[in-house]
């Protein structure tokens, strides 16, 4: 059978990433560049949007076409900004990416709070992953980060360390949607908070993220810093992150809070298992027009299925 | 209402009606569907089905409340065209989201209880769209054709859980549509129980 694919959008639509920014940003941007003119490299690379070099990593880097910058930009699942996907993108802005320090603390040797500008001197590279959303859409994202492990590395996490927890910024003020009001009935309970096993985290997949298609990372995508996990559901990889902590017990998580019965704590990408209320064994990657089939693990099977080894991965979602 | 003014008032209704799908053609024809085109066509064209039903069962509590009679005249118009978009909606899930995927809808329609009764109330609405001509009521009776009929406050109810179960924790959209489909259905209760309650009056 001849199927046609129809192309959603043509390369010339892309439209440059400055034309996206909101316009009072990127004001304040220009205007504080021109203020002042001696401003160091890692200071300017700091503005969302503005280029961050880092050499692919093609170990880590898969084949498929990157999904166009504008809809990997304005087509977002990020709570704290509101629930339509169009949300984060339109009120963005709200957030201030800088200045931020990260607390690393927990179960740990070193704890330590980092500042952003720490983060950007750590051995940047990129890496091209698949991510795949639990509403069963897809997309494929140059990410630029460094391994989670390097960081947790440096912080030592002492013997009794077994869960990695992260935690969003909760403030109401840059976060509109955290305001507590009747639309946020019955939704997740700020901050968001998100977890992983420490030989999850440890895995050279798990992802310190701070930029993606070679600039700083957007606000409406995690700005300043997040985690991409690529082997699970989006909503696993949190975003904005303000605290890292090491513990000896699971962390409970905001869905698995909210809605224990849909998300577990491991949430792995897996078409055989459905969600209760939709099947997750084919997604739509954005910009294509026919379902592809689900890969379990995302694709990723081979690297980290041995996690899960003698694991009831339907019991254990 | 003289016969010009008739024809002026069903038409602007209709343009009112085919508004949703003319801005669905604007968009597609300016890259304004997003990056998730096929799902945000499904979701416009569920979203003004429920509307046209809500509007549908919104015109006899008017006149209950109110006492405004003249919007029942657009009840059939309001109902065939939310036949009209759920069946384009059901048409785009099948033949766009799943591309025949047979095997793939003929389980969700089992496993997943909002398709289940999505699909359960657009069936409803096929023989209500059939028997919505001036001959069929003349056919069949106003009685028994008001009976068929009521099944509309089920294709509501039908709809409403269709909405909230498919829907995401923390989206306060089905509530909405749930709580105003409540407020119309609720009306008619009240308006049923205050006639029962003066039979004499009636009759006097």
């Amino acid at each position: 059978m001849l199927i046609k694919r129809v192309p959603m959008f043509k390369a010339s639509e892309i439209t440059d990433y400055r034309l996206y920014l909101n316009r009072r940003e990127f004001m304040f941007g220009a205007a504080a560049l021109a203020l002042l003119p001696t401003t160091t490299q890692a200071a300017q690379a700091s503005a969302a949007g503005q280029p961050l070099a880092a050499k692919l990593n093609p170990a880590y880097t898969i084949g498929d076409k990157p999904t166009d910058f504008k809809s990997a930009t304005t087509y977002n699942n990020f709570y704290e900004f509101g629930t339509d996907k169009e949300d984060p993108a339109r009120l963005g802005h709200t957030l201030r990416p800088r200045p931020w320090t990260v607390q690393v603390d927990g179960l740990v040797q070193k704890s330590k709070q980092f500042d952003i500008e720490e983060f950007l001197r750590f051995p940047l590279e990129e890496r091209v992953y698949p991510l795949r959303c639990v509403e069963a859409w897809s997309m494929v994202i140059p990410w630029i980060g460094f391994p989670l492990s390097a960081l947790l590395k440096q912080v030592e996490p002492t013997g009794k360390a077994r869960y990695v927890e992260f935690t969003t910024l909760k403030d109401p003020e840059q976060f509109p949607a955290q305001k507590p009001s009747l639309a946020a009935f019955g939704g997740v309970e700020w901050p968001y908070v998100e977890g992983l096993r420490l030989d999850e985290a440890m895995h050279p997949l798990a992802l310190l993220t701070v930029g993606m298609y070679g600039r700083v990372l957007p606000n409406q995508n995690g700005a300043p810093i997040r985690i991409v996990v690529p082997w699970k559901y989006g909503f696993k990889s949190a975003k904005s992150l303000v605290r890292i902590r090491l513990t000896e017990e699971q962390p409970k998580t905001a869905w698995e809070k909210s809605a224990p019965q849909e998300y577990g704590f491991y949430s792995n990408v897996n078409p055989a298992v459905d969600h209760p209320r939709w099947s997750q064994a084919t997604e739509r990657r954005i910009g294509e027009f026919m379902r592809r089939k689900t890969l379990i693990f995302n694709g990723y099977a081979d690297q980290v299925g041995s996690l899960y080894a003698g694991m009831d991965l339907k019991k254990n979602y | 209402m003289t016969r010009p003014a008739q024809i002026w008032f069903k038409a602007v209704a209709w343009v009112c009606c085919l508004l949703p799908l003319l801005v669905l053609a604007y968009d597609a024809t300016t890259d304004g569907l997003g990056a998730n085109p096929i799902s945000f066509v499904t979701n416009w064209l569920g979203q003004w089905t429920f509307r046209l039903l809500l509007a549908t069962l919104a015109l006899t509590p008017l006149r209950i409340v109110f006492g405004i009679g003249w919007p029942l005249r657009l009840r059939r118009l309001l109902g065939l065209f939310a036949f009209f978009y759920a069946s384009l909606h059901f048409l785009v899930w099948i033949l766009v989201d799943h591309y025949f995927n047979w095997d793939q809808m003929l389980a969700d329609l089992v496993k997943r209880r909002y398709i289940t009764v999505g699909m359960l109330a657009l069936l409803l609405l096929v023989p209500l769209a059939v028997t919505s001509t001036s001959g069929m009521v003349r056919r069949l009776g106003g009685t028994v054709w008001r009976r068929i009929h009521r099944m509309v406050y089920l294709v509501g109810v039908l709809a409403a859980l269709h909405f909230l179960w498919l829907a995401k924790q923390g989206r306060t959209a089905p509530y909405v549509y749930a709580a105003i489909l409540a407020l119309l259905l609720g009306v008619r209760l009240w308006g049923a129980l205050r006639l029962a309650r003066r039979p004499r009056d009636r009759a006097s």
